[in-house]
């Protein structure tokens, strides 16, 4: 029997979902994007009878299809880890974190398989209009899905429109439309999804320039690049939009995760963006070295994006661990309003929170009304910093901060080569000089590689950023996990990482092949 | 509208409904089924390629309702959901393995460059349709035959160790797979699962020598099934239950606490023999010419395999049963009332549930659109996305 905590079943437990989640995010952005795309294509060859525009839907098709499977494969892992590796988190939060996951099985799940299949097997089945609607609600059902997920993820990062109860001892769900539009949840679905739409464009792109190098195909080339960079140059436009509101939110909510994107350890008024820079290996939380080794940065700009002001104060690694300082926003609880508590303040509070917990449910078995109703003001008092109680010290709110800073680096850099790219190939195609800039079609190709690290470095931003927290402030992974032996969620994260990687090589090389056989027996798979 | 109802109504109207996706997704199972008998009715490659692209046309909405399930479970009975899948964590992750397998394993089978190659692929789906209905059929036979796992929300206030819901075994769910009861129900759902796909075949694929294997194959799969499932039907009835102590909660075990649930609730007793008669009419029916297999049989094995599975839930939880009993202590079984949702969210729930009439009806017409002609060696070389 285990008699507490095994912290090494919380790091396998973390590191098992971190490789269903890496390895689903590799095909899902595709999926989200490509059907789209297929769907636009499908539509102009509709409305043109033009046969090309059908040849073109169903090459993309096949590659859209061959994604999906594999999509799916790692994403049943997901919805059922929460229970099998974090089942503590299931109850915790269960009563509000379920519904959108059941949501996304009635609402995008039935949508998107069943439309799936007359996609792919209706051709002669049913009308062009009927098959062209089954492309559209594919689409649909893909992105649906996603909703309710990234509503879910976001809940975690912000948790509101719930209330702890402790006589059940979980939070329960009072206000549905709170959680489903939380400015969190707004950005992170578009920013998710946008960022799906251009990893698509990119791929594409990329394939379609493939085929203009190799001189193949190419009036189907020119027409997907076509629809790809107009698809592209919006998609990676919102991107940018979206991103800095999901910043925006992050300044507020997550100060720890926007201090660690930023490497700011000691916060300021006016502060600086960093725009590149390199952290020193050595730094630590509150030795007050410089981190940086060398760094280029925009004065006030930080300031700026993540408060709209430039005046604003930004917490730095070190204040928040320290506290004292003036929260700028009053998304705060009532205490720390004037002066926020030092994380080692925070952890007393929290200790005294899940201690009242202890003390009103055993007065309640004892029927000490008395004892329960003093016992529930302590825990009301106190819940805002519950979370806080289960931590063994307090710089292990600190995420790893070079991972998260290079990340969003990466991310942003390349999210700018992005929109960069689209209005490069649009220029180009406007011109009729793509086929002869060599170069720059080799560099598409070599960006479908980039798009998928960015979109890997975007969530590492997102998870890694918010550690400990499972749920922000309010449950840390140590304590959201399921009584299993580390040795056993080892075992099954070697069988997945080899079952994944096998898998993700067969869809490498089935792709490569489709690719290379290409539009003429795109229709035969 | 769903404001109104009271919070026991609607943990009730969500346990039908859990019911009734479990029913469903049991009747899916038929492509399982049919994925194991893939080298048994198909000798030659043609004639697997028929089978498969028959299967495979209808996988997703298996595979669909397995994870809506999951999240319908999730979202109305956390603390199910927190027990069971964090506690028998070996049957769960086994389930799932078979599972991922087969997701890529109709899109890749013959498609070039699948690295693997194409017997892989189709030992996927043999895995997937032995191991998945099988240990599906383990994990339901729990709800009957009890768990050793224990609850105690206590435990959240120790930062030690806070976990509410513990597996007091070392096995982690393993061990219901030494339980000669809940193999009987694994092997009942793998031969029902077989039978199902056999009638689904000879419904959908127009090829006289396949449609005849299905005939022997029928034989072979249905006696065995009366078997196993006449067996754990008889111990459910002739047994003790998880019985629940009206006005204390109390949770007890009493004899023949199921069939007597069976008499106690008329509409489940008549739902329940509709089902059974449903899926022996349905499996007897294509048997009558002797030769070959009738088509007309998935029609009633089909109704008849949700019916009965409904009919089982419902004797699991209604009528002051614990659900998902433990007999480590019987005190933490779970009930319907001790695992569900809080009232609130059981109402928005229910409000999205409203969709499930549009869902079915989307489902049927896309089902009979792909399925309105039968599959056809000819088409398997048309120029369509075949497997």
């Amino acid at each position: 029997m285990i008699d507490q905590i095994d912290l090494s079943m919380v790091d396998w437990a973390r590191a098992q979902f971190a490789l269903t989640a890496t390895y689903h995010w590799l095909f899902v952005p595709l999926t989200l994007g490509l059907a789209f795309i297929i769907a636009i294509m499908e539509t102009l060859y509709v409305r043109s009878g033009n046969p090309e525009w059908k040849k073109i839907t169903k090459f993309w098709m096949v590659l859209f299809g061959v994604n999906f499977a594999i999509g799916i494969a790692t994403g049943i892992i997901l919805e059922f880890e929460f229970g099998t590796n974090w089942s503590n988190y299931s109850w915790f939060v269960g009563d509000i974190f379920g519904a959108p996951l059941a949501i996304e099985g009635i609402m995008a799940f039935f949508l998107e398989s069943t439309f799936i299949a007359v996609m792919f097997f209706g051709w002669n089945k049913v009308g062009k209009r009927v098959h062209l609607a089954a492309t559209w609600l594919t689409a649909l059902g893909a992105n649906l899905s996603a909703l309710w997920i990234l509503v879910a993820n976001a809940w975690m990062q912000h948790p509101v429109g719930m209330q702890f109860n402790p006589d059940t001892a979980r939070n329960e769900m009072v206000d549905f439309w709170q959680i489903l539009t939380s400015p969190m949840a707004v950005y992170k679905f578009f920013h998710t999804i946008f960022s799906g739409y251009v990893t698509a464009a990119v791929f594409v792109a990329g394939i379609s320039a493939w085929f203009l190098l190799k001189k193949r195909h190419t009036q189907m080339a020119r027409q997907s690049i076509l629809v790809a960079s107009v698809f592209g140059i919006a998609s990676s436009l919102l991107l940018a939009f979206t991103g800095d509101g999901s910043a925006y939110t992050i300044a507020q909510k997550q100060p720890m995760k926007l201090a660690a994107m930023e490497g700011l350890y000691q916060g300021k008024e006016n502060a600086g963006l960093v725009v590149a820079g390199i952290l020193d290996p050595a730094k630590k939380a509150g030795d007050g070295k410089d981190p940086f080794l060398v760094k280029v940065q925009v004065p006030g700009l930080l300031s700026l994006l993540g408060y709209r002001t430039a005046d604003a104060f930004v917490p730095g690694v070190d204040d928040i661990m320290n506290g004292g300082y003036k929260p700028w926003f009053s998304q705060v609880p009532e205490e720390e309003k004037e002066s926020a508590f030092s994380v080692a303040q925070k952890i007393e509070k929290g200790k005294i929170a899940v201690a009242a917990l202890r003390d009103y449910k055993r007065a309640r078995e004892a029927g000490d009304t008395l004892l329960a109703s003093r016992s529930r003001l302590r825990l009301d008092a106190n819940f805002a910093w519950f979370g806080y109680g289960y931590l063994p010290y307090p710089s292990f709110v600190i995420p790893n901060v070079p991972l998260v800073f290079y990340s969003f680096h990466f991310m942003v850099f390349l999210g700018t080569w992005f929109i960069l790219l689209f209005i490069l190939l649009l220029y180009f195609l406007w011109k009729n000089r793509l086929e002869e800039r060599r170069w720059f079609l080799r560099i598409c190709l070599w960006t479908i590689p980039l798009v998928y690290l960015t979109g890997q470095a975007g969530w590492v931003v997102a998870e890694v950023g918010r550690q400990p927290w499972v749920i922000q402030d309010l449950f840390p992974t140590l304590a959201a996990v399921s009584q299993v032996s580390a040795q056993s969620v080892q075992t099954t994260f070697w069988i997945f990482a080899a079952l994944f990687t096998l898998l993700l090589i067969a869809d490498l090389m089935i792709m490569i092949r489709q690719i290379r056989i290409g539009p003429k027996d795109g229709g035969k798979s | 509208m769903f404001e109104t109802f009271s919070y026991v109504f609607l943990q009730q109207y969500w346990w039908t409904l859990i019911a009734l996706l479990g029913g469903s997704l049991v009747f899916l199972l038929f492509v399982q089924g049919g994925q194991t008998l893939i080298h048994v009715l198909g000798k030659t490659g043609e004639e697997r390629t028929m089978i498969i692209n028959a299967l495979g046309r209808k996988w997703e909405f298996t595979f669909t309702t397995l994870v809506t399930f999951g999240g319908a479970f999730f979202a109305s009975f956390p603390l199910f959901y927190s027990t069971s899948f964090g506690g028998a964590y070996w049957v769960w992750m086994a389930i799932l393995f078979a599972f991922i397998i087969q997701a890529v394993a109709y899109e890749y089978r013959k498609k070039p460059g699948n690295f693997l190659g194409q017997g892989t692929y189709e030992g996927f789906l043999l895995a997937n349709g032995a191991i998945g209905t099988f240990l599906i059929g383990v994990a339901v036979s729990t709800f009957f035959t009890g768990s050793e796992f224990s609850v105690n929300k206590l435990n959240l206030t120790d930062p030690v160790n806070p976990v509410i819901s513990r597996w007091e075994g070392p096995a982690h769910g393993l061990e219901a797979v030494l339980n000669w009861r809940n193999i009987a129900l694994g092997l009942s759902l793998f031969f029902l699962a077989r039978i199902l796909g056999i009638l689904y075949l000879t419904n959908s694929v127009n090829h006289p020598v396949i449609t005849k294997r299905c005939h022997r194959q029928l034989w072979f799969n249905a006696v065995p099934f009366l078997v196993c499932f006449l067996v754990w039907l008889g111990a459910l009835f002739t047994g003790p239950g998880f019985a629940v102590e009206p006005g204390t909660d109390r949770v007890f075990l009493q004899q023949h606490k199921y069939w007597n649930n069976l008499l106690e609730m008329p509409p489940v007793t008549i739902l329940f023999f509709a089902g059974i008669i449903g899926v022996l009419f349905g499996t007897v029916q294509p048997l009558i010419s002797f030769t070959t297999c009738g088509p007309k049989g998935i029609w009633f094995a089909g109704p008849g395999t949700i019916l009965t599975v409904f009919a089982l839930f419902l004797l699991a939880g209604f009528n002051q049963t614990a659900f998902y009993p433990s007999t480590f202590d019987l005190q933490s079984s779970l009930t319907i009332q001790n695992s569900s949702s809080s009232r609130y969210t059981l109402i928005i729930m229910s409000y999205a549930s409203l969709l499930i009439p549009f869902v079915a009806a989307y489902i049927i017409w896309a089902w009979a659109s792909i399925n309105k002609r039968k599959i056809t060696a000819e088409e398997m070389e048309e120029d369509t996305h075949v497997y």
